[in-house]
């Protein structure tokens, strides 16, 4: 997994949230939205985290950029061990890291102009030399996004949904991050839409060599912006592979179905659909063994016995499965 | 899930002003227009828009936000705002069960309430803002069953079971006594379903049923949906944004831009020869999941954005973002909904010449 340099290394991360205990209920419960995660970032590329709702995907992005403390667990950046670095710590690497979140009318402050939005970042780490260096940068990240140097006096209202991703996108720039966090940076968007800012996160990865971390459930904008993917399913990793790789040869059940249940707009596209019986299992209380093995259709009775490891099953192709006699489906 | 062509047996071009309509149409909206007036000034939200659908088919709406595809469906079972924010024109027809057509739009309020959720119902989005989180399930489906039978209490409770089963829900008399809180979003939109097929309707509409839920949660619910129409030969009026959904579910389809239909057409042309401009960016701007990893190029994005619509184009609401848009012929007034072929429309004062320029 160690070829060229790795810009963020997660290793075994946890988060456990306690709940709050019952009346007459001895153990303390616990919600183990990531429970043992490990993967690196390289430099210069982009690594997706899909899964469903309740998969632990955003707390492993919340966890990297210690917007929340992990349980266990370490996380390098750029080769600093940061996991339990303070506050005042972490602010020189919060500047290099940096975060787009999903919903562009609740992230940005409706009291504030676009100027006012942007210039909040270099105000908090000290990174305009003056007045005109700081209209400079403004500018400079409105043009990159594809926005007006005149957008800036105007106020998030003024914008469409579109434009306002674009807004939040340049603010996670002001800084001049070398890792990006998209928290499903396109879902709220229209399908028109999407595509421009999908482009957009593409064109900017390209141009300024960033790294980022997409966390999305939409496996097709995944598989158009990815260099690899990783799928989690209930607070694990089941499979990580180049993007290519992993949706013409998924490895694991799990990553079988998704792609198989992800409609194709094409009518005349044809194939056996795997549809997983029930819901995703209560993170509090997960099944034993292989997390996946309640809806899985190959499961055996050993895959309750042990937790599968997340091994290396072909080169650079990750997989925490028992089972290596699967054929599995690929879509296309 | 194809379309199923016995379904819709071949017969005389539709013509959309007879008077009266064919015997397998169950719904007919004939010109409906709605519009709120707001401070601003009036906000046209859906524009003429007709369309038919008939029994076991199944109609699928798409467009983006603001397209005017969900206050359609809502005007058709008059559940937009009352009358002086909201303005409703046009005529919606209705053939309900006992084969009786009624002009919805026209019809007292208390006979409305009658054919709502016996006649035609409706599914939403969010499942758990649809549901009430004070009540139990069962009661609450119950409540549906009893409002449009003369079943007693047990024998409305005994339907809601059977209605829980039919969708699928297991462990059915124990789910009856959860509250809406103790379900997953799968399973409430399970619930939804059962409360509107409680009554048999002989029209369904879903508007964006399966937006809020996970993929794998999506397929089951839209198998359900195409299981129990195939079951009750219900007509289905989808509503979504979603195309892959779309190319799943739809015998039909009609494509709104800027609260108008843009494009209507059968599945299998729409997707293939797709005429309206915009329903071709849509298209191409969809990353495809069997192509993922194997192109590298740009999505093919629409630029610019949908309307406003206080400020709406004053020809082709689309021209503005359109690469095909010659001023003169596109901004000149609104093109009309026209036929290209066998029960395909499109709305482009330009579609026949860029047809012929097309690849077949």
């Amino acid at each position: 997994m160690k070829q060229p340099e790795a810009l963020l290394e997660v290793r075994d991360l946890h988060k456990w949230f306690p709940l709050r205990r019952r009346l007459l209920s001895r153990a303390r419960e616990v919600v183990k939205a990531v429970d043992g995660v490990s993967f690196d970032v390289r430099r210069g590329e982009v690594l997706s985290l899909v899964g469903e709702s309740g998969s632990g995907k955003s707390t492993v992005g919340r966890s990297v950029l210690r917007l929340t403390v992990p349980t266990a667990g370490t996380i390098r950046f750029a080769g600093t061990d940061i996991t339990h670095f303070s506050r005042r710590q972490m602010r020189p690497f919060r500047q290099r890291m940096q975060l787009v979140f999903q919903d562009p009318y609740a992230s940005l402050n409706p009291r504030m102009t676009v100027e006012g939005i942007l210039a909040a970042p270099l105000e908090i780490h000290g990174r305009a030399a003056s007045r005109s260096d700081r209209r400079d940068k403004i500018e400079e990240a409105l043009r990159l996004v594809g926005l007006l140097p005149q957008h800036a006096a105007r106020y998030p209202h003024e914008f469409s949904g579109g434009q306002r991703q674009r807004i939040g996108i340049a603010r996670a720039l002001m800084t001049g991050p070398e890792l990006l966090i998209a928290d499903e940076p396109v879902s709220a968007l229209d399908v028109s839409i999407q595509a421009q800012v999908v482009n957009l996160l593409v064109e900017l990865k390209r141009r300024l060599g960033l790294t980022i971390l997409f966390v999305a459930h939409d496996l097709a904008v995944v598989g158009h912006i990815s260099d690899r993917i990783a799928v989690m399913y209930l607070g694990r990793l089941v499979e990580l592979a180049e993007t290519r790789e992993l949706f013409g040869n998924p490895r694991h059940p799990y990553t079988e179905a998704l792609l198989s249940a992800a409609p194709i707009p094409d009518p005349t596209f044809k194939r056996e659909r795997i549809v997983l019986a029930g819901d995703i299992p209560s993170p509090v209380n997960p099944p034993s063994g292989c997390s996946f093995r309640t809806r899985c259709p190959y499961a055996l009775p050993a895959c309750g016995e042990a937790r599968p490891p997340l091994r290396e099953v072909a080169p650079g192709h990750f997989k925490a499965c028992i089972r290596d006699d699967l054929r599995l489906r690929a879509p296309g | 899930m194809t379309a199923t062509p016995a379904l819709v047996p071949a017969m005389a071009p539709v013509t959309r002003s007879a008077a009266s309509m064919a015997e397998d149409v169950v719904l007919d909206v004939e010109d409906l227009s709605v519009s709120f007036v707001s401070p601003q000034g009036i906000v046209p939200a859906a524009r003429e828009v007709s369309f038919e659908v008939r029994r076991g088919e199944t109609l699928a709406m798409v467009g983006e936000s603001g397209s005017g595809k969900s206050v359609t469906s809502l005007a058709i079972l008059r559940l937009t705002p009352p009358a002086p924010q909201c303005r409703i024109e046009g005529r919606v027809r209705l053939r309900a069960g006992d084969r009786r057509v009624h002009d919805l739009l026209a019809l007292p309020e208390a006979r409305m309430r009658e054919l709502r959720g016996s006649a035609a119902a409706m599914v939403f989005q969010e499942p758990m803002t649809s549901l009430n989180p004070v009540h139990k399930i069962g009661d609450q489906i119950a409540e549906a069953v009893r409002f449009h039978s003369a079943l007693s209490k047990r024998g409305a409770l005994d339907r809601a079971a059977e209605l829980l089963d039919l969708v699928g829900i297991p462990d059915v008399r124990r789910r009856m006594s959860s509250y809406p809180h103790q379900l997953s979003g799968g399973m409430r939109q399970r619930v939804m379903i059962a409360i509107a097929l409680s009554c048999e309707p002989v029209l369904l509409i879903a508007d964006e049923p399966t937006t809020a839920l996970d993929v794998t949660i999506q397929a089951q619910i839209l198998e359900l949906l195409h299981d129990l129409q195939q079951r009750t030969q219900m007509a289905l009026l989808f509503i979504t944004h979603n195309l892959g959904v779309v190319a799943e579910i739809a015998d039909r389809v009609i494509v709104m831009y800027a609260g108008r239909v843009v494009e209507e057409a059968a599945v299998l042309p729409l997707f293939k020869r797709p005429l309206m401009p915009y329903t071709q960016g849509l298209l191409r701007s969809v990353p495809r999941l069997d192509l993922a990893g194997r192109r590298c190029d740009e999505l093919a994005a629409i630029p610019g954005n949908v309307p406003d619509p206080l400020a709406l184009p004053p020809g082709c609401s689309f021209a503005p973002r359109c690469a095909h848009r010659v001023p003169e012929l596109c901004d000149a007034r609104v093109p009309l909904l026209e036929g290209a072929g066998a029960e395909h429309f499109v709305r482009c004062a330009r579609w026949a010449s860029l047809a012929e320029g097309a690849p077949p």
